[in-house]
């Protein structure tokens, strides 16, 4: 009731003041917001909104000895004669697929299982997530000395010996590389994809499964012909997710295969980046391959939304 | 709670045993897959040298080496390291909960003039990948525009950038966008400021939302890497998990293993205590409608 009144003061008091005196208040008002707003919008620009503009800037442009001069596409052109660029993209390519065959599909069935205990389901829960929460390099050093151990110390060749399987050499076989970061990557960041899809798995109303039933679907034609429609909009958003967050597969390189590993079978574009931004001290090339990333996400991006959108009109 | 799933109640009574073996199988994987990592890591850092070189391993160490740890703790100076990282995931959180809370209020209820096209600018950097930034934003951290300073080594170089994180705003509008407008209008007619109003009203109600941004600064800190690596360049600077890089090289294994195990304390500490403030936090977190 008290709300209600107060609501009809406010509505009596801006009709009541005259048009000129409404605009001064209507000012002030705005300049109180802006004042709550100015320390998050300044940091946004300083750090979000003026780099966007400054990457694409120093993109076409080359800093030697303090003096910078606009140099056209050489950049461009520089970054992709750079021996790794494609072995790079070829890398990034094929780990984004791998990731998210493993990292995407693998949570799905994960959670569809979770949501179906009623038992244990909080700890199920913790066990998933905790890797999530360990600082990525500590999680990566536990790949690097005791899993991926190539000798036969190592955990996964212990256990591939001990159910007689042939040993690998993990991350020293150029082979093995990108399964082995995949292996580590998904390990560490599954636990997010699990609790999201279980959140949605649960907004499902039961009445559908109750139909689906009673219609004689069996299980596997349920989780087709409900979960997966009704969970379509979560899949379609986390894959899109997952892919710009694999496209920037750095630190399982960095760590794992010491940045490029054997035969430059780990080397990533994100890796290029940091390697000619900072060793090779290409501050502008290095520059010139994040916009060119950022193209090949966006155009990824456009047909992505694309095609989700034309499954809709069917 | 125990709405209808995939399986029915009465189909899971019916397979009791089928439902039971799944359930011990399930809680034996995953506690071996998520769990059994985190053992290995933990007692592999107590074993000698030798042993971890000792096929096949063994399950528990033969000679517990404590020193591992303290090797760890002295050589790499992490007490120096944790407190940064400390001192840094506090302020991050300081700076994120003002400066966000108050931008978030500003959209939700002040609503200004151009609200709605700077949070359009905010939410579009969420599609920008972090890498294709990461030049540039160094570039303006070594000489920030107008005011040319060199923010190297300074805690302003992880503090503010964490402020422009459009996910926080995005979850803390939404929570105020909950909160009727009447309950702010009747503020304001009794006379309080939108301060007062903010204060008084407002952050009381969201403690929630509030407890999640904190919780998810503190674990974005303390899990970064690159970032913290390329703006404190300074062995006294440095974060845990860009210290223990920095001498990997040089450090016997198991002793980077034990720095790892204790860098990676905190974040699973924080986990345990407030996992359910973390899982709601993140399965509330806008993906959700």
């Amino acid at each position: 009731m008290s709300v209600l009144t107060a609501a009809a003061r406010v509505h009596e008091e801006v009709t009541v003041h005259p048009a000129g005196s409404r605009r001064r208040r209507r000012i002030l008002d705005d300049l109180t917001g802006h004042a709550f707003l100015i320390g998050a919008v300044l940091c946004f620009a300083l750090f979000m909104w003026y780099p966007m503009i400054r990457g694409v800037v120093m993109s076409f442009q080359r800093t030697r000895r303090g003096e910078t001069t606009w140099v056209g596409w050489d950049n461009y052109t520089r970054i992709v004669a750079d021996p790794s660029f494609w072995t790079a993209w070829q890398n990034t390519f094929v780990f984004t697929v791998l990731a998210l065959v493993l990292g995407y599909a693998l949570p799905f069935f994960v959670a569809i299982l979770l949501n179906e205990f009623r038992h244990a389901t909080g700890y199920l829960r913790i066990l998933v997530y905790l890797p999530v929460m360990l600082p990525p390099a500590s999680a990566l050093f536990l790949f690097k000395y005791y899993a991926y151990d190539p000798s036969e110390a190592g955990l996964f060749n212990a256990i591939l010996t001990a159910v007689h399987l042939p040993t690998s050499e993990w991350m020293q076989s150029p082979r093995m590389t990108i399964p082995a970061m995949v292996i580590a990557s998904t390990w560490m960041n599954m636990g997010s994809a699990v609790l999201i899809y279980l959140a949605s798995l649960q907004n499902i109303p039961g009445e559908l499964y109750e139909a689906a039933e009673l219609d004689g679907a069996g299980v596997w034609r349920r989780i087709v012909h409900v979960t997966i429609p009704q969970t379509r909009l979560i899949l379609a958003l986390l894959a899109m997710m997952q892919i710009v967050a694999t496209m920037q597969l750095f630190i399982e390189p960095l760590i794992l295969a010491n940045g490029a590993g054997t035969q430059d079978s780990a080397v990533s574009v994100a890796y290029l980046i940091y390697q000619h931004g900072f060793f090779q001290n290409d501050l502008n090339g290095a520059a010139a391959l994040g916009v060119i990333m950022l193209l090949v996400l966006a155009v990824f991006s456009a047909y992505y939304v694309r095609l989700t959108t034309r499954k809709d009109d069917a | 709670m125990s709405s209808r799933t995939l399986i029915s109640s009465t189909q899971v009574k019916r397979g009791r045993v089928v439902y039971w073996t799944l359930l011990a199988v399930v809680v034996t994987v995953f506690t071996l897959v998520f769990l059994g990592p985190l053992y290995w890591m933990v007692t592999g850092a107590l074993k000698s040298g030798q042993e971890i070189a000792q096929t096949p391993p063994t399950l528990f160490p033969q000679d517990p080496r404590v020193q591992n740890y303290a090797d760890a703790w002295n050589h790499l100076n992490l007490g120096k390291l944790l407190f940064n990282t400390f001192y840094y995931a506090a302020g991050a959180v300081v700076f994120q909960l003002v400066l966000d809370t108050a931008a978030a209020y500003a959209l939700s209820k002040l609503r200004p003039v151009l609200g709605t096209a700077i949070l359009g600018s905010m939410l579009a950097t969420l599609m920008i990948p972090a890498m294709v930034l990461i030049v540039p934003q160094y570039v303006t951290v070594i000489e920030l525009p107008v005011v040319h300073l060199n923010l190297l080594d300074s805690p302003f170089a992880i503090w503010l950038p964490m402020v422009a994180n459009a996910f926080n705003i995005f979850l803390l509008k939404r929570f105020f966008d909950a909160i009727p407008d009447e309950l702010v209008q009747a503020a304001q007619v009794d006379g309080a400021s939108p301060l007062r109003t903010l204060a008084s009203i407002i952050l009381p109600m969201a403690r929630p939302i509030l407890g999640v941004v904190s919780i998810f600064a503190v674990t974005a800190v303390w899990k970064d890497f690159l970032w913290p690596k390329l703006v404190m360049p300074h062995p006294d600077t440095r974060t845990v998990s860009v210290g223990i890089y920095a001498f990997a090289g040089g450090t016997p294994m198991n002793v980077v293993i034990a720095a790892s195990v204790i860098a990676a304390i905190p974040t699973v500490v924080i986990f345990l205590i407030f996992q359910r403030n973390i899982m709601s936090g993140l399965t509330s977190g806008g993906l959700k409608g």
